[in-house]
């Protein structure tokens, strides 16, 4: 997983609470036997006019003028600042490759959904939360100022405005952790292969109706 | 020292290691897996050339992609290529590893919350996992079962563990008892339009009190299916006799000895009586009536009584815009009453609602009924092979098709319309699935969410009505 201490990045505003899984990602692109390529289709229902198809050529579509990120300005964001209960609905992590394979490393909400807020970690995608005052403070400055850019220290644990005005967030420390070096986590869970042995072993003492099912 | 509540008990029962940063590892008694959201982790394992840990813990089958005709010509019967490769892929991998699997011809396919309960698979106080967030399903047989991610997904099937925070303990209570007609559907529903989609968010709800003791298992399911609806990842009810007469005998269940050592300690799950949950909700049973959803969003429901709403009315302003917004995808005007709205398709299926007792509920509707002239179709997919045998025998499928309903093979079908049973655009669908949200039943398409029942007073009389008018 690719690592993240500190990002700057330019910021898109969406402004719509309850952005669902199905709206990050559809599910003709879950398709895939893949990782990657599906940024093209990220918010696909949003962004194009058409009803999109797996395997298309995405340049040649009829694009949706209004949609945030068709707008010049926001070309190139890497910073997602969102509303309430970002990424409710599917644990597909289709959601967080497609935000990642478009080149979003931040994603700045009031609140995100559990299962979503999750499966960033895993993807090199930073989830933050603050509070909604602040959120609503930073579309104002996003929307008022072209090219509108936030750093986020993940060590630090702040995002700061162009102006240097800086607030904290909480994230806890073993995600973080994972994040800022880039660790694989299957790999930190195997260094308690032990661990694991014993307790399940003890289960099969104690609950042996819990082994040997799937066979 | 305060009691415990149940997800406190299934925490403690599955804890591998308590870390000092707060995190924890947890065991996974049982991993489901299907054909969507497993390619890319066993793919992962591959490449870091791991293998599973233990391989009796997993259980597989398609069925988001299946299609819900023609299943005698198995695999050959997907036509579109992607979606024949992903449940290919499904089935090589299974094979690779010698995870066991039901295959699309195998009578056990299904839709897999309906069958980890369907086999005993699912039994009272494991720990279970998918790559679905509708596991929280298996929560009603005292389960701590949630939904997870691909790389989740290739962590369990790497170490058996997750790791975890803990979450807070929520209890959703509903006391007094059901009205006639009014099914488990309808109270989650009423819950989510209550607390909020994002109302159980980093809680474990337990479903607890009169109304939900005297429901059936099914019941129980639908209800704990969709607390991910309401925020919540985990939604559980505590083990009774209705959960161990529901397991007793079934495929992968204990027996004998091991049966009599199980019940003790599954007799054990349930919150004690001096448990403290950090949120409690409570409702009465009485006052639920049928529940139609009217926006793209589970939250946005109302009673088959009631009118859609009028944003106008609605003073917060981010509210009011949601309002705005659903209004103008659902082609809907403010304050059209819920019976007024028509319909061009039914769907009676999906993960939520497609058990034998909910398609009781729906056949009993439809007697000696018809599909009214206006729909373009009515369909009902049982969630496995085995509730679809179990319907037949009891002849459920002659009262569906002599009504003018379809009657289809299992699977996910147009709960999101990966296979070929999809919404046209605009087209305003009664479905019991589990969302309603923009585009899930296809491209444009228009998403109701009621129960089996309502649905299927829908499909007769071509819009909704309350069904306690169409019961005798
Ligand atoms: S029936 Fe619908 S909600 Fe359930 S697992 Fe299938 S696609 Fe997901």
């Amino acid at each position: 997983m690719r690592a993240l201490k500190q990002h700057q990045g330019l910021v898109a505003p969406m402004d719509r609470s309850n952005v669902d899984t199905d709206m990050i990602i559809p599910k003709q692109f879950l398709k895939s036997i893949k990782r990657t390529g599906f940024g093209p289709n990220l918010f696909d229902e949003l962004r194009y006019l058409d009803e999109g198809k797996p395997d298309q050529d995405c340049s040649e579509r009829p694009i949706n003028p209004d949609f945030v990120l068709n707008q010049d300005r926001y070309k190139n964001a890497s910073v997602l600042l969102a509303r309430t209960n970002f990424g409710c609905g599917s644990s597909r992590e289709h959601a967080p490759w497609a935000l990642e394979d478009y080149g979003f490393r931040v994603i700045i909400a009031p609140s995100f959904a559990d299962i979503f807020y999750n499966n960033c970690f895993k993807n090199g995608l930073l989830p933050i939360v603050l509070d909604e005052k602040i959120v609503d403070q930073l579309f104002s400055e996003a929307e008022a100022q072209e090219g509108y850019q936030l750093a986020v220290d993940l060590e630090a644990k702040t995002v700061t405005t162009p102006a240097g005005e800086a607030f904290d967030f909480e994230v806890d420390d073993f995600r973080r952790h994972c994040l800022l070096n880039g660790l694989d986590d299957i790999g930190v869970t195997l260094e308690q292969a032990d661990v694991i042995k014993s307790y399940e072993e003890q289960r099969r003492q104690t609950a042996p109706w819990l082994f040997g099912a799937g066979n | 020292m305060a009691g415990k509540t149940l997800y406190d008990k299934l925490w403690d029962d599955h804890l591998v290691k308590q870390r000092d940063d707060g995190s924890a590892l947890i065991y996974i008694d049982r991993q489901l897996l299907h054909e969507v959201t497993s390619p890319q982790a066993f793919e992962g394992l591959r490449l870091a050339g791991r293998k599973p840990w233990r391989i009796d813990a997993n259980i597989a089958t398609p069925d988001h992609n299946v299609p819900t005709t023609d299943r005698d010509k198995g695999i050959d019967g997907i036509v579109d290529p992607v979606s024949r490769t992903q449940v290919e892929t499904l089935d090589k991998n299974c094979d690779e590893f010698g995870i066991l699997e039901f295959k699309i011809k195998d009578q056990r396919q299904g839709i897999v919350h309906v069958i980890g309960p369907e086999q005993g698979a699912t039994l009272p106080g494991m720990s279970i996992v998918c790559g679905d967030s509708h596991t929280s399903t298996h929560g009603a047989f005292g389960c701590l079962a949630h939904g997870i991610g691909t790389s989740e997904v290739e962590h369990v099937l790497a170490t058996q563990c997750l790791v975890q925070q803990k979450m807070k303990n929520m209890l959703v209570k509903v006391n007094g008892k059901l009205g006639p007609g009014v099914t488990g559907k309808d109270v989650v529903l009423a819950i989510i339009g209550k607390i909020g989609t994002a109302g159980g968010t980093g809680h474990a709800i337990e479903f607890g009190g009169e109304a939900i003791r005297g429901l059936s298992m099914e019941a129980r399911m639908t209800i704990c299916n969709m607390s991910i609806e309401a925020g919540a990842r985990v939604g559980m009810v505590a083990v009774d006799d209705t959960t161990i007469d529901y397991v007793r005998g079934r495929p992968f269940a204990p027996t004998g000895e091991t049966w009599d050592a199980a019940v003790n300690y599954w007799r054990t799950l349930h919150s004690d009586d001096d448990a403290v949950f950090d949120k409690v909700v409570e409702l009465e049973g009485s006052d639920i009536k049928p529940q139609v959803s009217w926006g793209t969003s589970p939250e946005m429901v109302v009673g088959v009584d009631g009118f859609v709403p009028d944003p106008a009315k609605e003073q917060d302003p981010i509210k009011r815009e949601g309002i705005v917004r659903a209004l103008k995808y659902m082609g809907l005007e403010p304050n059209t009453p819920i019976t007024g709205i028509a319909l061009d398709r039914v769907f009676i299926g999906s993960c939520t609602n497609s058990r034998i007792e909910d398609l009781r509920e729906a056949a009993a509707v439809v007697k000696g009924r018809k599909v009214a002239a206006g729909l373009k179709q009515a369909m009902v997919v049982p969630g496995s092979g085995l509730v679809k045998a179990q319907a037949e025998q009891e002849g459920l499928d002659k009262i569906f098709i002599e009504a003018g309903l379809e009657w289809r093979d299992p699977g996910c079908s147009m709960c999101l319309a990966m296979n070929a049973d999809k919404l046209g655009q605009g087209e305003h669908c009664a479905s019991t699935s589990n969302r309603n949200f923009e585009g899930r039943q296809g491209f444009g398409g228009r998403t109701h969410l009621v129960s089996p029942a309502m649905a299927a007073a829908a499909a007769v009389t071509g819009h909704f009505v309350d069904v306690r008018e169409l019961m005798n």
